[in-house]
């Protein structure tokens, strides 16, 4: 890991009137670490990660970012074209619904290629190959390129969904419940996917989620929300072997067995 | 409400083409705008029309906001000078602004059109009046007017790129022949309305000065004369417009758009040109097609 950070996010909190969404959040994430975000629905999780991604304006807070280039920026003073930009080329934002992320009306392989043709790519020839390419990584069959989303199971949305984002070689990809609504073995194939994708990218990540097992298997280091306040924060490992909080104590211990 | 009315010519009497004065002067400032910003869809206070919306509310508007007594109109509608949206628009005018008016395309100082340019090059001081029904070229891919409208400040038209990537990969080329979008001065892509991609060659850094009316949608859009507009493609799949396999049956023009023509139940048809005007000269020329010969050797 290099010895700047990625991501510096300060002191971002979010009021919706009087009521919190997320206060005096602050963490830095690295280049190529994975930051899982816990905690129960409601606690904050979503916002934080809209507002650290821009899709939310936060209420106080600044959040900075590395370039591409070695520049700093902060990201809520940065024009707009040039954040929409920054997120559809060095970002990737995975939705809990496919749905949200994908085109259902248009094919996988536009899907794929909808980012490499809005950064300028004009030839079909290249797109085709790089949308079969990255079909192939996220283990759909390269028949199915001019198939829509919606002849799709939801495994195969979530891993195209993935693939969409991954194709402009993104630095950083933000993860809503990347595996929420998927049954338990579709789930592990996914999270194994996403596992060796984030190890061979070198991508930072990070994902939201309440499923306590995502996190210990992706994520290097995570914070416990609650009530919007990041109540524990520690590498993975630590955290769930070892939770300090009563609150994180009651979510590990809360892990069904079988 | 004053009346200025002369008693002797009744209520009858509009004003000068139709609109008030304040309507005409709203119409002109959109014009120059979207002049001055080729390619951009400037909104406009689109007024109610003797007309249905869909038989031209936007080329009217537009027509009659910068219509002169000393003008010469032309109204086309598929390319054909006499069918009903032409024959009824031109008779408007003369009604209401009694303009002189002409099926020649040379002759003519504006020409208001759906769904064709004439097939004769335009010259300067000419004006080509478009009546648009959808003005906004992401509308079907984007059903959301706020992010077309973002879309367009920020120039992302990747998404225009996607609906042409669809069209190769289910078809094997772009199978898009009408409304063909294309990038108006490097910067805005704009639908050329129900135009055959035929045409989309004639905008390109045309003599005469081309104004999109939509009046339903409420925008105005324009393309100054000798502007660069090119119609988007892939490098590997370049742009092409149609081509035909003979000339018109009764002129006899190659390189011109062609309607197909049904003439009984038995199969029989032919291929004539869709620009009336141009074919007539022609025919007045002395060309003459494959059915054209063949009904004067009859005779």
């Amino acid at each position: 890991m290099s010895e700047a950070p990625l991501l510096k996010v300060n002191a971002v909190s979010k009021f919706y009137g009087q009521r919190i969404g997320c206060k005096e959040v602050s963490f830095d994430l690295w280049p190529g670490e994975v930051l899982a975000i816990v905690g129960e629905s409601g606690s904050g999780k979503t916002t934080l990660l809209n507002c650290i991604s821009t899709r939310l304006m936060p209420t106080t807070g600044s959040v900075e970012y590395s370039m591409r280039d070695g520049s700093v920026r902060d990201l809520y003073h940065m024009g707009e074209a040039e954040r929409r930009f920054l997120m559809r080329t060095d970002w990737g934002f995975v939705h809990q619904n496919p749905a949200d992320g994908l085109r259902m009306t248009v094919s996988a392989g536009a899907n794929v290629g909808e980012r490499l043709m809005a950064v300028g790519n004009r030839h079909y020839g290249d797109i085709r190959t790089t949308a079969l390419d990255w079909l192939t990584r996220v283990e759909i069959g390269t028949d199915r390129i001019d198939d829509a989303p919606r002849a799709f199971s939801g495994g195969m949305r979530q891993r195209l969904q993935i693939a969409r984002n991954l194709v402009t070689g993104p630095r950083l990809v933000f993860m809503d419940e990347p595996t929420g609504g998927l049954d338990v073995s579709v789930q592990a194939r996914l999270l194994d996917l996403v596992r060796g994708l984030v190890n061979d990218l070198g991508l930072a990540a990070i994902i939201v989620t309440h499923d306590l097992a995502v996190a210990r298997l992706l994520s290097h280091r995570m914070m416990v929300m609650k009530e919007g306040h990041v109540i524990e924060q520690g590498l993975t490992d630590r955290v769930l072997d070892d939770p300090r909080e009563p609150y994180t104590q009651l979510l590990v211990s809360s892990i069904l067995q079988v | 409400m004053s009346l200025e009315v002369p008693s002797d010519q009744g209520l009858a009497t509009y004003n000068f083409a139709y609109l008030d004065e304040q309507t005409k002067r709203m119409i002109r400032r959109a014009i120059l705008k979207a002049i001055a910003i080729p390619g951009y869809q400037v909104p406009f206070a689109s007024r109610e029309m003797p007309m249905p919306y869909g038989w031209g509310t936007g080329g009217v508007q537009v027509t009659a906001s910068i219509i002169g007594p000393k003008d010469v109109l032309k109204v086309i509608d598929q390319g054909a000078d006499d069918t009903t949206n032409a024959v009824s628009i031109r008779a408007f005018f003369q009604k209401v602004a009694s303009v002189a008016v002409t099926t020649h395309t040379k002759d003519a100082t504006v020409i208001q059109t759906r769904h064709r340019i004439p097939e004769q090059t335009l010259s300067e001081g000419q004006v080509l009046v478009y009546q648009v029904p959808i003005p906004e070229p992401l509308r079907f891919l984007e059903p959301r007017e706020t992010e077309t409208r973002k879309m367009h400040a920020l120039e992302e038209y990747g998404l225009m790129h996607v609906k042409l990537y669809e069209d190769i990969a289910h078809n094997g080329r772009i199978s898009k022949t009408y409304a063909y979008p294309v990038k108006v001065a490097g910067r805005y892509v704009m639908d050329p309305s129900p135009t055959p991609k035929f045409d989309n060659p004639k905008m390109h850094m045309s003599d005469a000065l081309q104004l999109f009316g939509a009046g339903r949608e409420k925008r105005i859009y324009a393309i100054p004369p000798h502007t660069e507009v090119v119609s988007l493609d892939f490098e590997d799949h370049p742009f092409e417009i149609q081509r035909f396999d003979k000339p018109c049956a009764l002129c006899g023009a190659e390189d011109v758009y062609l309607d197909e023509v049904i003439l009984d139940d038995r199969g029989g048809r032919m291929f004539v040109c869709s620009d009336t005007d141009h074919c007539e000269e022609r025919r007045d020329q002395g060309h003459a097609g494959e059915l054209l010969a063949r009904q004067e050797a009859a005779e």
